[in-house]
């Protein structure tokens, strides 16, 4: 990049003032200590901004990982709110405290011998039967979910309703650390998911159509003979391949049709 | 015309052959079952510490769904979850400010004060469709059938929701009239089965059970005729244990009212799954020419 001689491109300039602009710092409190960050930044940004050097408690900063489960609260307001400091952006006033782990039993299993009887899940987790429908994990999740709607199908045995409900679910752990049964409740959903998708959800038969096809050597000539074609070729090969048009139906078939 | 209904969750798992046959009657009797929309478990049991309002949000956000739902009525079909739900509700009828303190921590966006009148299924079939208009829809009449009705403590206890006379009810008896069997009274069939004392005593089980078991035998029952899930397991486990103690027990099926009124209903033993029963009670049924 060329963009280090300075005050000759206006596009710059305008990036400058907007930095200005979004420089104006906020009051938030880090587990109670004001500090004063510049607003905009995420949660995770501003911790570190203030100094926090975050060697837990930050994963994939994308919001997917589950890492970063947060806990605050606004003056004024007595409702706990939740959020992953990752995606959410301070606000003044925050008052606020990092949850990067909870403790949580995981139950112990080899999956290859459950089925997906109710049961199983009864018998790895039964404190699933403590919850007292108080609703105080579905609120604290910032995902979304609704976990109590989700212990109650796992309750009810339908597995597959859990696995569903819970889909979102990136295990952050903070369902776990607001529960009035000490319920592990996302570990519950892993194994729901798990059963699901190994025992309950259908097998795709034309999967295992094609793996057959493959086993059955069908397509071996034609890898073999890739291998061995130079580097100028196999380039060639694939630049004049034929593509798939972007507004291909679902009836499009290539030219050649060797190997459908 | 349909019905709010709860089915809970151990009909959703070991006591299938007490709620599939239920549904699958209702739908030809004209009452269709309509699930509650996230219902959750009822409580299980209802708590009796005064103070022990956090066993309450159980069964009261469970009523708040109904009235969510649009429905004033709720129908249930385990004798447990009746009890407890139907208990639940009248705390919100009348005590005032455990009403406001649950309300509070609910927090479902509408207050209740127990506006739903929570109904067992047997009532339904008295009051909604009556015992005539029932005998009238039997197409398979359980001739010869000498099952003892047994109520156990949830229907009838305490007297302030019981859904029929706490010392002699006869629900179940007209009932069973109604499919055409031979209902056989018997002194012990408000006798407590066990309950969940079962848990911490397990080897009190059958001891629980030999007094009911004994009198329905005695009185000339073949069968006895449940509306509990945990009626049915503590009596099956009792029997089990009682043969093994003593040779010359002879023990007895276990039926669900439902299964009887499925079968009368003509619906078949499929829906009745009589496989989850205790013992083999087809056997009986085969004897008494009611399976086809």
């Amino acid at each position: 990049m060329s963009a280090k001689k300075k005050g000759k491109n206006p596009a710059k300039t305008a990036v400058k003032e907007e930095k200005k602009i979004a420089a104006k710092l906020i009051p938030i409190y880090i587990m109670g200590k004001r500090y004063e960050v510049p607003e905009g930044l995420t949660i995770m940004k501003a911790m570190e901004y203030a100094g926090y050097v975050l060697i837990r408690g930050c994963g994939c900063r994308g919001g997917t990982c589950g890492a970063c489960g947060t806990v605050y609260r606004k003056p004024g307001d007595y409702k706990l709110q939740v959020a992953l400091a990752c995606q959410k952006t301070v606000e003044p006033d925050m008052y606020m405290a990092q949850i990067p782990f909870f403790p949580a039993n995981r139950a112990q299993y080899e999956f290859t011998e459950l089925t997906s009887a109710p049961e199983e899940v009864f018998k790895l987790y039964p404190e699933l039967f403590r919850c007292v429908a108080c609703n105080a994990c579905t609120k604290a999740c910032p995902q979304g979910i609704e976990v109590m709607d989700a212990i109650a199908a796992l309750k009810q045995g339908n597995i597959a309703e859990a696995a569903r409900l819970s889909f979102d679910c990136i295990q952050c752990g903070l369902c776990t650390s607001r529960c009035f049964g000490e319920l592990a409740q996302y570990h519950m959903f892993q194994l729901a998911r798990r059963i699901y998708g190994a025992k309950i959800l259908p097998r795709a038969e034309h999967l295992a159509e094609m793996v057959g096809t493959i086993n059955e050597g069908r397509y071996d000539q034609i890898l073999d003979e890739l291998k061995h074609v130079k580097e100028d070729e196999l380039k060639k090969l694939y630049q004049e391949r034929e593509a798939e048009p972007m507004t291909a139906g679902e009836d499009w078939k290539p030219k050649d049709t060797r190997y459908l | 015309m349909s019905l709010a209904y709860y089915p809970g969750c151990t009909l959703k798992t070991k006591a299938r052959n007490l709620e599939e046959p239920a549904v699958a009657s209702m739908e030809v009797l004209g009452l269709k079952l309509d699930e509650v929309p996230r219902w959750n478990c009822c409580g299980a049991v209802y708590s009796l510490a005064e103070d022990d309002l956090i066993h309450q949000v159980a069964p009261v956000r469970n009523l708040i769904r109904v009235k969510k739902q649009g429905k004033t009525e709720l129908v249930t079909l385990c004798a447990f979850c009746f009890n407890t739900l139907k208990r639940a509700n009248l705390l919100m009828r009348e005590d005032v400010e455990k009403r406001d303190t649950l309300n509070d921590f609910i927090d479902e966006g509408i207050d209740y004060s127990g506006e739903v009148k929570v109904v067992h299924l047997l009532e339904v079939l008295k009051d909604e469709i009556g015992w005539e208009a029932l005998s009238q829809k039997v197409k398979l009449p359980l001739r010869e059938l000498k099952a003892a009705p047994y109520y156990g403590c949830t229907l009838l206890r305490p007297r302030e929701i019981a859904i029929d006379s706490v010392e002699a009810p006869t629900i179940l008896g007209e009932f069973l009239k109604a499919l055409g069997a031979s209902p056989v009274d018997f002194p012990e069939s408000t006798r407590c089965c066990g309950s969940y004392q079962v848990v911490s005593s397990p080897d009190d089980i059958s001891e629980y059970a030999r007094p009911i078991l004994n009198s329905a035998l005695s009185h000339g029952a073949e069968a006895l005729v449940l509306t509990c899930p945990l009626c049915d397991y503590n009596l099956g486990r009792g029997q089990k244990e009682l043969m093994k103690k003593h040779s010359e027990f002879k023990g007895m099926p276990l039926f669900y009212f439902t299964q009887l009124l499925a079968l009368a209903l003509g619906l078949g033993p499929q829906v009745c799954h009589f496989g989850l029963n205790y013992g083999s009670p087809e056997s009986l049924l085969r004897e008494k020419d009611l399976l086809s």
